[in-house]
């Protein structure tokens, strides 16, 4: 009995183990697959991101204006767009989207 | 002749975090027999896949389970790899492996968390699921997610691990190693824990092997089956044992969890110094055909994959049949004649994981 009690002293001492979010942001690991970008500049709108997106979530137009739009509710940031994208216009940010 | 009660347990219940009903047949506070009705979370994600190419169905597979998600997504690829006749680097194998012993350390992590909190020992839970970040943290740092790692694909891995991350793991292992050694003699010698687990939702070896349980489930009661003794990714090259325990209690299949903690830390730490240079992945042109079964460890115990294809992209059948499905009819047997009160300790013994076995 009471084999935790040691632990329970030792908490009390340390520091906290969560943080106190929104004030206080975890900073995210490099790398790390928060939000999908897309530079405009070098995208081709050839819509192959759209065509093999899983979850449907990229919607490409060419005609009558060059388009490229992500729903990010339906986005799964899997990065598999980015794998096939020719010309490496797509990239993930690290930080997650933010509620606004 | 006394009458019996028939009362509802779920699909909303404190200890369970998944929703499913147990109709339990009691006799004043003793189970005669329960009733299993599940279909809360169906999602047809079956079917689903039947609609998306075969290279999009990873990441869909993936999303079938919220814990074991990256040994779904391993077990089909090994599926369509083994359809196309590919074989994936070693490297690639090694790296399967350690993203698999960290989502079972992970989830065995959070199915003993579950269950100190089903007992009613908050603070060991917290504790454990404090730990449990670390592992969560290993994840993302190397693969950008801290459970849809999405990092397993038909041929190989999508990415590899660096050496500084490689380093970084085996930092984060020190960690929970040191940690688990200060919770585990909680679980494993309390008193009050003890007098929870021990003698509680006994399955014999012989119902176990009868009733088609699997993992930590069948392990606890003396069954000595592990699917990576069957050595596939690299696990052929890892000597893994199955933990077996005898009693076939919820402390035994608690104490399994616990060993097989320790037994991860040592597979991963292996695998780090073993892995091989090299690529990661093999380019293929070929388009799944034909039919095969594959199966896989989770941390729950076997899956089984079916896959059908016919040359294209599309594939013609995909069946799962999940470790939590299996062990339904092992738990139904466990709780005819326990307590009312032990209900939950022993449906969580099992570590159910409801979307899994509804799909």
């Amino acid at each position: 009995m009471f084999t935790l009690i040691g632990n329970v002293f030792k908490n009390l001492r340390s520091k906290y183990a969560t943080r106190l979010y929104p004030y206080e942001v975890r900073e995210s690991f490099a790398g790390s697959r928060g939000k999908l970008e897309i530079d405009p500049d070098i995208c081709i709108y050839c819509g192959i991101c759209a065509k093999r997106c899983p979850a449907n979530a990229i919607a490409v137009t060419r005609k009558p204006d060059k388009t490229w739009t992500l729903d990010p509710y339906r986005c799964i940031v899997c990065s598999y767009c980015i794998d096939v994208c020719p010309k490496k216009c797509l990239h993930m940010n690290a930080k997650h989207r933010s509620p606004e | 002749m006394a009458k019996n009660t028939i009362i509802p347990f779920g699909p909303q219940h404190p200890v369970l975090p998944e929703p499913i009903q147990l109709r339990l047949v009691l006799d004043e506070e003793r189970v005669v027999s329960a009733i299993p009705v599940v279909g809360y979370v169906h999602r047809g994600l079956e079917k689903l896949a039947e609609q998306k190419d075969f290279l999009q169905d990873t990441y869909l597979i993936e999303r079938i389970c919220g814990i074991c998600s990256f040994i779904h997504s391993l077990t089909y690829s090994m599926g369509i790899e083994s359809m196309m006749g590919l074989t994936p680097p070693p490297r690639a194998q090694y790296l399967r492996v350690i993203w698999s012993e960290l989502h079972r350390m992970h989830s065995h992590l959070l199915a003993v968390g579950l269950l100190a909190d089903a007992f009613g020992f908050e603070n060991l839970f917290m504790q454990l699921w404090r730990t449990r970040e670390h592992i969560m943290d290993a994840m993302e740092a190397t693969t950008g997610a801290r459970v849809m790692l999405g990092t397993c694909c038909p041929g190989g891995v999508r990415k590899d691990i660096d050496p500084e991350l490689l380093k970084f793991i085996l930092t984060t292992l020190v960690t929970v190693e040191k940690e688990m050694d200060e919770q585990m003699p909680v679980l494993l010698n309390d008193y009050s824990v003890k007098q929870r687990l021990c003698g509680v939702g006994i399955l014999d070896k012989q119902t176990a092997y009868e009733r088609g349980a699997v993992g930590p489930t069948a392990r606890a009661s003396g069954i000595a089956m592990d699917l990576r003794t069957h050595g596939y990714a690299a696990y052929g090259e890892l000597a893994v044992e199955p933990m077996v325990e005898t009693d076939g209690d919820c402390y035994a299949r608690t104490k399994v969890r616990v060993r097989e903690l320790y037994q991860s830390i040592s597979i991963i730490r292996k695998a780090i110094g073993q892995i091989p240079a090299g690529p990661i992945n093999v380019p293929f042109k070929t388009k799944p055909d034909g039919e095969v079964i594959m199966r896989a460890e989770q941390p729950r115990g076997e899956v089984l994959y079916y896959l059908k294809g016919n040359g294209s992209d599309m594939l013609e059948r995909l069946r799962v049949r999940t470790p939590t499905f299996a062990n339904i009819p092992p738990v139904l047997a466990m709780l005819a004649g326990c307590e009312l009160a032990d209900v939950g300790v022993i449906v969580i013994s099992i570590d159910p994981c409801i979307s899994c076995t509804e799909r």
